[in-house]
């Protein structure tokens, strides 16, 4: 058996073949990662760890692999961002007001993973509800990104919402994780924890089970340590679910066997509208050298205009929020979750929501129903749609020349909870990464590089609806020629 | 338009009705949850009707079918392309916080249905549009003395609503349209029509204006379950509208109730009280996209509907349109008697069953399906007597007998020893002796007092003790006293 930390800082990839070749087994995989749960723990990454439940899903692994039924994903230790309803293990969404909520019923997604023999070590902290870029609107404290530096005043954030699941795998406390994606919420963690994070085409995976921010724009996927480890993932969560109505029945694809599809000739748009007034140099100059990556890769570089592209932020705000406001109506004391009482039922309502959501959340409900609002909805919810619509067509028009697009993830390197204190500033973090989600379109971050502060940057690759493929071969591509191989400095397992 | 009058002058109802049609489905509008009435409470509950968390809804194939069936049966148009809305408020019967619905673009538009009115006359009354959506739970107010107590088994079943334009006058025409609309949607089969239940009930939307006059202001009764409470419902509701307006008095839009007990509508909320419900699409359901082929299926596969059944027993069967207004009426009652007529002479079987089924079936309050004679019987007896078995007054004897006993037709023929002499000899017998009996009679009446046939009809039957043929026996009589 190998030192418990390189069994930590291994892919899915080279685990799968570790297992395979009985170097070691899911039993002690899993061990490795419980052993460093205290390290996980100093993160906040965990909202509810699951050691028993990952133990006993190792032991089938090794049964399924002596067996000869394994999948790519069997014995591998992950983390489900506490989004997911997961059988018999309580559900947070990261909010007071679900209280001790454990589901009868598994998510679709987690399920799929369990079904492929994936081990459950934990339920992944998030932003409450998913709603926040730095996980710090949780209900169970902020979690601290592994690349915090030694010595910082404040610890950095993380991203959000899937912040949890991002910082686990960047440190090594989770081989992989989920997470969800509704503006931007897993590729902006992913690229400031330097991981790998695909959000697919709206509809490529079920819905069904994962507690709604936005339904029109949720969407699960992967965070992993590889791009091969993210077609490895995708692969077992992705698939038609009549369940979800706005699930798509699209074909199956091998994400991993399309990586072998390479980039040459490839023509890759950049949109000059993404080269945001006051975009840091340093993000600029990683983005000129991705394009430099993919031209070296053998790909042709096209310049596009997406004109509606400053709209997109303030349309995805009045259409998230407005979904959110009646996606979170049911949270109301009645049936299940935390009630405060009241001297009537409106008194109940206003207790029970008022202290059983976060600031955030409530900020939200309430931007959503005034933007639903009888006189108000032509101005912002309808035209927001209009937007919507003109933005799909802008990309729909690029995509008419290129196959993909490359863009930076974020626009900045991680930051500390307190350098960002006005919620719309807040906001700009998900810039470039809300115009995809808000035409339903393929989109993954990829560690690129680092800031000045030592700090990981990602860059995006956004995709046509239902081509992953091109943007995991994109993604490869860049992964590549980046050679990105830093470790944050919270590492998990180090001191063993 | 009919008028009323009030105490200086004329004034006239405008009415428009939504009624609400629970689809006749084993499921829910999105849910596989039972749609059925009854149960124990909450025991008809998936966990998206609880609204549980990541809860996703699906639409039932079977709503989509019973909303399209019922636009063909109403004339109207097939919008393939409809879309879904959340209705949002917060109640505790609602667990989602919102409603499934059809705000702007319902599935089936425009439309209209033919009332019949006394005396015969048709008046046609349009119809706005119909949409799927989602029924509430039930608030139970009264069986603990300090909770509200919740029952989920009702909510997420399926309705249709409809509604109607402002062109019904009347408490009759309410009725009316209401009576015309629960036979469509029962031949259909789409809702049962079980108004007790609260299978259909109505809103109905009521003002009142001077003949010519701009429309009025108009207050809503909600949930009014009975087409009896409809007609009441609107008397009080014109009578107290022309009493505030005479009055001098302003009508306030309002949402009103109608409370049988006390024959009277009471307001429920006003308008400024009234919910903003933040309509949007649900992001959850794509737009609900109809093939035109399958709109086409479902319309070549339509039942017979009352109106051409009507037009059909009138001048293919020869009933009276009466009768065929009164056989038409309901769809079982319709297929009862079509049963039963099958082969038959149709007018006798209508006589039949508009006669002795349905008077007994009023009489008895059942309805024609558990009727102790089935349609076969029925048919049965008709043919015994065509055939001269039995005669028409041994017939109901029978039918009584069949009614009370719930036995065939055959059985009680037999067990009451029913039987008619139609023989021409044993008939020719019978008038022998009692001509030889009464030879006075046969000189008088040969002598020029014809009414005397009456008589001697009277005694063969009497000693056929009531089994003879009489128009054998009438006819074999003047044979033999004219000869």
């Amino acid at each position: 058996m190998s030192p418990l930390s390189d069994l930590l800082r291994l892919d899915i990839a080279s685990a799968r073949k570790g297992l395979a070749d009985k170097q070691f087994t899911a039993r002690e995989l899993t061990e490795a990662y419980l052993a460093a749960a205290d390290d996980a723990r100093a993160l906040n990454g965990f909202i509810t760890e699951t050691p028993d439940q990952a133990l006993a899903d190792a032991d089938a692994a090794d049964a399924r692999l002596l067996a000869g039924n394994a999948t790519a994903m069997t014995g591998m230790p992950i983390a489900q961002k506490d989004l997911f309803c997961t059988e018999g293990i309580r559900t947070t969404a990261a909010s007071k007001i679900l209280g001790d909520f454990t589901p009868p019923y598994e998510s679709t997604v987690s399920g799929k993973l369990k079904a492929d023999g994936a081990v459950l070590l934990g339920k992944a902290n998030l932003d409450e509800f998913a709603m926040g870029s730095a996980n710090i609107t949780s209900a169970f404290g902020p979690v601290t990104n592994p690349w915090t530096p030694e010595g910082a005043a404040a610890p950095l954030t993380p991203g959000g919402s899937s912040g949890g699941s991002a910082a686990l795998v960047a440190a090594g406390a989770a081989i992989a994780a989920t997470g969800t994606d509704t503006g931007g919420s897993i590729r902006q963690p992913a690229a400031l924890c330097g991981v790998v994070g695909l959000k697919p085409t709206y509809g490529r995976c079920s819905r069904w089970g994962v507690v709604a921010f936005a339904s029109s724009l949720d969407q699960p996927g992967p965070i992993t340590r590889s791009v091969r480890d993210a077609a490895i993932m995708l692969g077992s969560m992705a698939g038609h679910d009549p369940k979800d109505s706005t699930s798509a029945s699209a074909a199956p694809v091998d994400f991993e066997a399309a990586l072998a599809g390479g980039v040459k000739s490839m023509r890759v748009g950049v949109p000059r509208e993404y080269r945001a007034d006051g975009m840091p140099a340093e993000i600029d100059a990683l983005w000129q050298e991705g394009i430099e990556m993919a031209k070296a890769a053998g790909a042709e570089i096209v310049d596009v205009s997406l004109p509606m592209t400053k709209m997109a932020l303030p349309a995805y705000y009045i259409v998230a929020l407005a979904e959110a406001s009646s996606n979170l109506a049911r949270y109301d004391g009645v049936r299940y979750c935390a009630r405060e009482d009241g001297n009537d039922l409106t008194e109940m309502y206003s207790n029970t929501r008022g202290t059983g959501f976060g600031e955030e959340v409530r900020r939200r409900i309430l931007i959503g129903t005034y933007v639903l609002s009888a006189g108000y909805y032509d101005a912002y919810y309808k035209q927001a749609q209009k937007v919507r619509t003109l933005i799909a067509n802008d990309f729909n028009a690029a995509f008419n020349d290129v196959d993909v697009l490359l863009t930076p993830t974020t626009p900045s390197a991680a930051f500390a909870a307190g350098d960002v204190d006005d919620p719309v500033a807040m906001y700009m973090n998900d810039i470039f990464t809300v115009p995809a989600s808000m035409a339903g379109l393929p989109g993954m971050s990829v560690p690129a590089g680092l800031s000045a502060e030592g700090l990981p940057l990602g860059l995006q690759i956004i995709g046509k609806p239902f081509d992953e493929a091109s943007v995991l071969q994109m993604g490869q591509a860049i992964e590549d020629a980046a050679g990105f191989d830093k470790t944050p400095r919270l590492l998990a397992g180090a001191k063993s | 338009m009919s008028t009323i009058e009030g105490q200086d002058g004329a004034w006239e109802m405008v009415i428009g009705l939504e009624t609400h049609a629970q689809v006749a489905s084993k499921a829910k509008l999105f849910s596989s949850a039972s749609a059925a009435f009854g149960g124990a409470p909450n025991d008809h509950v998936a966990f998206l009707d609880a609204g549980m968390p990541g809860m996703l809804p699906v639409i039932n194939q079977r709503c989509v079918e019973a909303a399209v069936l019922s636009g063909f049966g109403m004339n109207s148009t097939i919008n393939l392309k409809s879309i879904f809305d959340r209705k949002n408020y917060f109640y505790p019967d609602l667990p989602l916080g919102y409603q499934i619905s059809q705000f702007s673009d319902p599935i089936v538009s425009g439309g209209w249905l033919d009332i019949e009115l006394e005396g015969g006359e048709t008046k046609r009354i349009g119809v706005t549009r119909l949409h799927l959506e989602q029924d509430a739970g039930k608030s139970i107010h009264d069986q603990d003395p300090y909770r509200t107590l919740v029952d989920l088994n009702r909510a997420g079943v399926g309705l249709m609503e409809i509604v109607s334009e402002p062109d019904i006058g009347s408490a009759e025409e309410a009725a009316a349209y209401v009576t015309k609309l629960r036979a469509i949607l029962r031949y259909l089969g789409v809702c049962d029509g079980n108004m007790e239940e609260g299978s259909l009930r109505c809103d109905v939307n009521l003002s009142m204006r001077r003949p010519g006059d701009e429309l009025g202001t108009r207050c809503e009764i909600k949930n009014v379950n009975s087409i009896r409470f409809i007609r009441e419902a609107i008397e009080f509701e014109a009578r107290r509208q022309v009493e505030v307006l005479e009055d001098g008095g302003a009508i306030v839009q309002e949402t009103r109730l109608f409370d049988p007990d006390r024959g009277e509508t009471r307001s429920m909320r006003s308008k400024e009280e009234s919910h903003d419900y933040r309509y949007f699409p649900d992001p959850d359901l794509p737009p609900l996209v109809l093939e035109q082929s399958y709109v086409d299926e479902l319309r070549a596969g339509m039942p017979e509907l009352p109106d051409a059944k009507k037009t059909r027993f009138v001048t293919e069967l020869g009933l009276t349109s009466y009768d065929a207004d009164v056989l038409t009426a309901d769809r079982d009652n319709a297929l009862y008697f079509e049963a039963a007529a099958d082969g038959r002479d149709a007018k006798t079987v209508a006589n039949w069953v508009t006669g002795e089924v349905f008077g007994r079936l009023n009489k008895n309050d059942v309805s024609i399906n558990t009727a102790p004679v089935p349609a076969a019987e029925l048919g049965a007896l008709v043919d015994m007597i065509k055939s001269g078995k039995i005669s028409g007054r041994q017939a109901k004897e029978a039918f009584e007998a069949m009614w009370a006993e719930g036995k065939p037709a055959q059985t009680v023929v037999d067990e009451l020893g029913l039987s008619q002499i139609s023989d021409d000899s044993a008939i020719e017998a019978l008038v022998d002796q009692v001509m030889q009996a009464n030879m006075d009679k046969v000189e008088e009446y040969r002598g020029g007092k014809p009414k005397l046939i009456g008589f001697f009809v009277g005694q063969v039957m009497k000693a056929s003790k009531g089994q003879a043929n009489p128009a054998s026996v009438n006819a074999m009589l003047k044979a033999k006293l004219d000869g």
